[in-house]
């Protein structure tokens, strides 16, 4: 349910965002997302939206811009801003020969969580993900919802402040599904922020508490989805007619 | 759809699969470079040919006759290529088990699947005689120009060998299947598939080890011992080689037996490969294998972390084991000889080179898998561990692999002579850091499954990294034999190290 915005310092502030791959994929993105809300990124095939995250994440070099994660500066200090952010791709990426505490005991290596904190909430993961009947199991016969929730452990075993997801929900039964937005809440229960792109329009309108529409790597709307219905002047509707609206009407204006 | 025409469409669709893939192999998978991998391929070809040239000028002009010691050299050569067949054969049949590609779709179409897996076998021994027509060709076109048309017979025995090795590859495989079950096939198959391919050349090494105390294969073939033990000139054994030398009843009698032994045995496991292949697909989905008890929860720092990881991976992986096996397997006739020659000087002079370029192969190798080759790129990425530790990490777990291997035989060397352990050790850890520099610098993310093909991602990266191992190995040569020339030697390897790294994609990033 989406509710009004919180009142908190930035845990994500972009500001001219540029990346081009011969044709600009992200052109002159600005964004902020409040610590401690579910923001989720909307946007059609091809608009920018894993790009930026990716930017977002370190894993590719902004052409121009800046990235700010709670205030430390991503690309003049990328360490800082990495201990405190999670990344997940659409496709899991994990060592199929690895069983999950294994998996997540390279994670926990890597971002230097002390090992018995590491340890409790590897267990709380498993447990929590319904992954603990298959920790004695290497990785390589697991399902893709399986696998996915090996890797969404992983992005979230050393307690980061921002959560970054991409399609997380992807070849997800409803089961697994559900599972994983229950995490995700908690965890903005908890305190943590979550930006994530998704094109279930429902979850949109049930979890995020605002929504960025994406369009040819700008953001052209934002807001909650009360303030979206006023600005497209269309009250009652779904979130779906709202942003192929907005879509539309971006392309019209090009 | 009848029986010819199906056999024929789906022969129609394998060719045209095997050449995409074939292209895509040479062009590293960007069609913009096929102009320039065709330029290579020739360069390649000439290459070969001028090589083969040299080799074979000097029998050619002893006026070769069908002896008993040119038909011990021609039957050796056939066993040598046969061998190498065999091997590519048994990984093609283990690859059709196990991968799952279009297997789905093959056995979920309405037609009989023994006819498109004939064709399948079929296609594996074309594959396997290309292979050896690219490599011996040139021999033959060589013996042909300056010795008579006679030898295009050699081109008949060729064929011949490549249906028989592809049968016996399916034949092993298939009983394996039976004997050991799916489960446990595919490493067997793999590790038999590398013992075979280097067999030949090792037996003939160790023979000529213990016969000549040295590493020269063809010494020992013309030896009185394999002489007085050889068969007589009429024998069959001798067909394969008589028909390469122009004998036309003989390349007759081969090709009939070649096609017959093919014949019968795609008739008689064709039928049963949809069910192999089945029982392969549905043990690759359960394949999960329970880690062991006891495994204690630990965190250690991220270089230690990156480390253990990249070993663990490394000894989870029996295909890459079988890989590395491989390149192994070459260390042990050198092996011998120092167990053979033990305390003398002379056994170090081949050793060390031979350890020197084994060295440097294997980091290569180990090098892609834990620098190109990693499976969770994102996810080291995203961690706050700077590149260049995470690249030091990688490299430090590639030197280890190198130090466990190799140690043993810089202890041995050691109880030699200091001089030649000091030259080995040294000569081992240049040609190791130089692959893995190499491997850095030409780097490019992809797959661990992809291990096969990662000579194709660069070529300039697989030849600097040939050329620099052999220029440590004569570095090492030299120093063994106490020259103090090894500086100059060492020199010419920075130096083309230095080479590399100007032609290297990462020196314009």
């Amino acid at each position: 349910m989406l509710s009004a915005p919180r009142q908190s310092p930035a845990a994500l502030s972009i500001k001219g965002l540029r990346k081009s791959f011969g044709r600009p994929a992200v052109d002159g993105l600005d964004l902020e997302v409040r610590a401690g809300e579910f923001y989720l990124l909307l946007g059609p095939n091809g608009a920018g939206k894993t790009t930026t995250l990716r930017m977002v994440s370190g894993l590719l070099k902004p052409d121009a811009g800046t990235i700010g994660i709670f205030g430390i500066d991503a690309l003049a200090d990328p360490i800082a801003a990495k201990q405190i952010t999670g990344w997940l791709s659409d496709e899991p990426m994990i060592y199929d020969k690895l069983t999950p505490p294994e998996y997540l005991e390279f994670v926990a290596g890597l971002w230097s969580v002390p090992t018995e904190i590491a340890a409790a909430r590897s267990r709380e993961l498993l447990r929590w993900l319904g992954l603990e009947p298959h920790a004695r199991e290497r990785c390589e016969g697991f399902s893709r919802g399986m696998r996915q929730k090996v890797a969404l452990a992983g992005a979230l075993v050393h307690e980061p402040q921002l959560i970054i997801l991409d399609e997380p929900l992807t070849g997800l039964d409803a089961g697994a599904a559900r599972l994983v937005k229950d995490v995700l809440q908690q965890k903005v229960r908890s305190g943590s922020t979550v930006l994530m792109t998704t094109h279930i329009l429902e979850i949109a309108e049930r979890m995020a508490d605002r929504i960025g529409v994406i369009s040819q790597g700008r953001l052209i709307a934002e807001g909650t989805l009360s303030e979206l219905r006023a600005r497209t002047g269309q009250e009652g509707a779904s979130l779906e007619d709202m942003f192929l609206s907005l879509v539309d009407q971006d392309r019209a204006a090009e | 759809m009848n029986t010819v025409r199906s056999l024929t469409w789906f022969a129609r669709h394998e060719g045209r699969l095997a050449w995409r893939d074939a292209l895509s192999m040479m062009t590293a998978g960007r069609p913009d470079r096929e102009h320039r991998a065709w330029i290579w391929l020739g360069a390649f070809a000439i290459a070969l040919h001028a090589i083969a040239f040299l080799l074979v000028r000097q029998f050619v002009s002893q006026q070769m006759q069908a002896d008993l010691p040119t038909l011990i050299g021609v039957t050796a050569s056939i066993l040598l290529s046969g061998s190498a067949m065999l091997s590519q054969a048994m990984e093609s049949v283990t690859r059709t088990f196990y991968s799952r590609s279009d297997l789905e779709l093959i056995l979920s179409a309405p037609v009989k699947a023994e006819r498109l897996f004939a064709v399948r076998i079929g296609a594996m021994t074309l594959s396997a005689a290309m292979m050896s027509v690219l490599l011996v060709g040139p021999f033959i076109n060589v013996l042909i120009w300056r010795d008579g048309w006679r030898w295009l017979g050699a081109y008949g025995v060729l064929i011949a060998v490549s249906l028989v090795t592809t049968a016996l590859a399916v034949a092993i495989t298939i009983k394996l299947f039976q004997w050991i079950g799916p489960r446990r096939t595919r490493l067997a198959a793999q590790i038999t598939a590398a013992i075979v391919g280097g067999i030949f050349v090792i037996g003939l090494q160790t023979a000529a080890m213990f016969s000549s105390g040295t590493l020269a294969r063809l010494s020992v073939l013309q030896s009185e011992t394999v002489l007085s033990y050889a068969p007589a000139l009429d024998s069959p054994f001798w067909w394969p080689a008589a028909a390469a030398l122009g004998n036309r009843m003989d390349l007759i009698w081969v090709l009939a037996a070649s096609i017959l032994v093919f014949l019968a045995v795609t008739a008689r496991y064709a039928p049963r490969f949809a069910g192999y292949v089945i029982a392969a697909s549905s043990v690759a989905q359960i394949a999960r294998r329970a880690a062991p008890e006891g495994g204690r929860f630990h965190v250690i720092s991220p270089a230690a972390t990156l480390r253990r990881k990249e070993l663990l991976l490394i000894l989870r992986d029996p295909w890459l084991i079988s890989q590395s096996l491989m390149q192994l397997l070459y260390l042990s006739p050198p092996a011998l000889l120092l167990w053979h020659n033990y305390g003398s000087a002379g056994g170090a002079i081949v050793l060390v080179p031979v350890l020197i370029m084994t060295s440097g192969q294997l980091a290569g190798g180990l090098a892609w898998l834990t620098i190109s080759g990693e499976d969770a790129p994102d996810l080291v990425q995203s961690a706050p561990v700077s590149s260049a530790r995470l690249l030091r990490a990688k490299a430090e777990a590639v030197m280890q692999c190198i130090g466990i291997v190799f140690l043993p035989f810089i202890a041995a060397l050691l109880f030699v002579s200091r001089q030649q352990a000091l030259a080995a050790m040294g000569g081992i850890a240049a040609a190791a850091l130089s692959s893995i520099a190499i491997q850095l610098w030409f780097r490019s993310q992809a797959k661990r499954s992809q291990f096969r093909r990662r000579h194709t991602s660069s070529r300039i990266a697989t030849l600097a990294e040939a050329l620099i191992s052999i220029a440590w190995a004569g570095t090492g040569a030299v120093a063994v034999s106490g020259n103090s020339l090894w500086t100059a030697s060492a020199g010419f390897a920075l130096f083309l190290l230095l080479c590399v790294r100007w032609l290297s994609p990462s020196r314009l990033q």
